[in-house]
């Protein structure tokens, strides 16, 4: 009887390995910078292909998650399975090898280079030619990729230009593509849309919308008519904790939730 | 976008049909044609001691640049890599001292030679990257300090205070390597292939990801780099620089000896490489040559002038003084800023491009 549950819990382990298990699945995940809990026992799980939106007021503990996740420092306590793997004590560029991505709220880009030579530094990165010594040729794979994510994020006008004279919005669509260099398998957006014009913003959704349906992510967002036109569902957080999690009608419509982050907003 | 898109119009100037020898620079045809007719021109101790020694402390420098430059590292022991390839060189190939060297081929000495300074290199980078800022120039600093002390106690290997001496190029080809114009462009071969390839790589994935280490570690681990490997790789690539120049260096002085990599000569390759300017791979050879012309003829100014030889450290340390005091990025700095001087608006005052 035994033998055969365990043979069943590996079946579900080996499948769980190539691909139907969560795309995340955190449990008990806390981080404490000293004595204070940015993140207190956080329990999430992601489906592949799943759009999920963070919501939460400032220091409610959601660049910490991500933070966290991918590995820019390591949680205190908790695991944390990316497609089943579990990735806990992995540095971030093994996680980034994996398929997870992110973008950073505070751009973090190389401003003495040109858009084409950031999106071609994120290509590189997750592909064999790290180490190479030889520059790319005409028809090199990882330029043609660079080129085409240049396209997806609408700065072919920009594709030259040094990245430090972008405007603000533009900056905010190469960090996009930095994330979506490779193959990503799920991918944390840190606001993408903070600061954004209405005009850019509308542009990012488009973007986000037309994301392959099969790459899942989660999104940071403050502005909700962003958030719930791109996420299937909506995870709360206050204080470093799970707040509420739900449809995006539910989170509307919960009165606790209202009350907390909405109530404030009569429009 | 229209078919006639500024963008694309600018983008199709690197590939604008010109083969790759119409695309180098005229600088480059001047001065390559310059050094090479040198040897028509100058005097043996010009080609010898003044060009040659340029070409071998340039090269050793230019792998400080590289980690310095792309990378953002200051390493104090690119001589005492220098000093191991030149070491091995003389333990596995020949020399004067027939008790130690084992007198293998030069085809076999100096591979290995290049081998181990690597090895060094790479063991010296891999605990340097664990430090930052003014802690790597104090480990590396301790490593060379380590090395000469090392290099002169140890007689078994290292033949302790005296060294090595009768270290020779091959004759190869039938040719005397030492003699005057040939080891001008033996070094010559070597310098320029250096900064050759310094420079290509610099544009090449290994060099772009360097710069980006050295501008944001952070970012680049998030971008699926290791940064510590891409690090430590970099200090492999100027060992093999290092190594390069410092057999060259052995086979000048046909002799290597614990002074050759002591800590005076290791802040000098620091000094060569500030002087010269940091971001270009030219650099480190122009301050190589300001540091030879100052080392070489100091006294005899001096002494010209009426003042005590022996002062000459003094102007030495005067004239590096004056240039990081004028430009703290070196020549190449100097440089630059005059060219964009020249380019100024004489009323406005501002650049010629930009607003």
């Amino acid at each position: 009887m035994n033998a055969v549950l365990d043979a069943g819990s590996t079946i579900s382990e080996r499948l769980g390995a190539t691909g139907t298990a969560n795309a995340l699945e955190l449990k008990g995940v806390s981080k404490y910078f000293g004595a204070l809990a940015a993140l207190s026992d956080v329990d999430i799980t992601v489906r592949p292909s799943e759009r999920r939106a963070v919501l939460g007021s400032n220091g409610a503990g959601k660049t910490t998650l991500f933070n966290c996740v991918a590995g820019d420092f390591p949680s205190t306590t908790g695991t944390i399975r990316f497609f089943g793997e579990d990735i806990t004590q992995f540095p971030p560029h093994e996680r980034i090898r994996r398929g997870l991505r992110r973008t950073y709220q505070i751009s973090l880009l190389f401003t003495g280079l040109t858009v084409l030579d950031n999106i071609f530094l994120a290509c590189v990165g997750v592909s064999r030619s790290r180490f190479s010594f030889l520059q790319p040729g005409r028809d090199d794979a990882l330029m043609a990729s660079a080129e085409n994510l240049v396209r997806v994020v609408h700065l072919e006008d920009a594709r030259d230009e040094q990245v430090a004279t972008l405007s603000y919005g533009q900056q905010r669509q190469l960090e996009i593509a930095m994330a979506l260099a490779g193959a990503p398998r799920f991918i944390l957006f840190d606001e993408p849309a903070a600061g954004l014009s209405p005009t850019e913003r509308s542009e990012l959704i488009e973007i986000l919308v037309g994301l392959p349906t099969h790459m899942g992510f989660i999104i940071i967002e403050h502005d909700m008519d962003v958030a719930l036109r791109v996420a299937e569902s909506v995870t709360m957080m206050h204080n470093g904790r799970i707040f509420k999690e739900g449809s995006p009608a539910e989170i509307e419509d919960d009165p606790e939730v209202q009350a907390l982050y909405l109530g404030g907003d009569d429009g | 976008m229209s078919v006639f898109d500024p963008v694309e119009a600018s983008h199709a100037a690197p590939s604008d049909g010109r083969s790759w020898l119409e695309r180098i620079p005229v600088a480059y045809w001047v001065v390559g044609l310059a050094l090479l007719i040198m040897p028509a021109i100058a005097g043996d101790f010009m080609l010898f001691q003044i060009f040659g020694w340029t070409f071998i402390l340039g090269l050793i420098a230019l792998g400080l640049m590289f980690l310095g430059g792309y990378g953002g590292m200051v390493s104090l022991a690119q001589m005492s890599i220098a000093g191991v390839g030149g070491y091995m060189v003389a333990i596995f190939g020949v020399s004067a001292i027939d008790t130690i060297s084992l007198g293998w081929p030069w085809y076999v000495a100096i591979p290995i030679a290049l081998v181990i300074a690597m090895l060094f290199g790479t063991l010296t980078g891999w605990l340097a990257v664990r430090t930052e800022g003014i802690y790597t120039i104090m480990i590396t600093l301790a490593i060379a300090a380590a090395f000469f002390y090392f290099a002169r106690q140890n007689y078994v290997m290292f033949n302790g205070f005296s060294g090595f001496n009768g270290v020779l190029p091959p004759m190869l080809f039938g040719v005397d390597w030492r003699d005057p114009a040939a080891f001008y462009y033996l070094t010559l071969f070597w310098a320029a292939l250096g900064y050759l390839v310094v420079l290509y790589i610099s544009r090449a994935p290994f060099g772009l990801a360097l710069q980006g280490v050295r501008d944001n570690p952070r970012r680049m681990s998030a971008l699926g780099y290791n940064v510590t490997a891409h690090r430590v790789a970099a200090y492999t690539f100027a060992a093999l620089l290092a190594a390069i120049g410092g057999i060259l260096l052995t086979w000048q002085s046909a002799q290597i000896s614990p002074g050759t990599a002591g800590i005076g000569p290791a802040i000098d390759i620091l000094v060569i490489a500030v002087i010269g300017g940091m971001r270009h791979p030219v650099g480190p050879f122009i301050g190589a040559f300001i540091y030879v012309i100052l080392k070489t003829y100091a006294i005899d100014a001096l002494v010209t002038l009426g003042l005590a030889g022996e002062r000459f450290q003094l102007l030495i340390g005067v004239a590096f003084l004056a240039i990081v005091f004028w430009s703290p990025d070196g020549i190449i700095g100097l440089w630059d800023r005059l060219r964009e001087d020249r380019k100024r608006d004489p009323l406005t005052g501002r650049g010629g491009e930009g607003p």
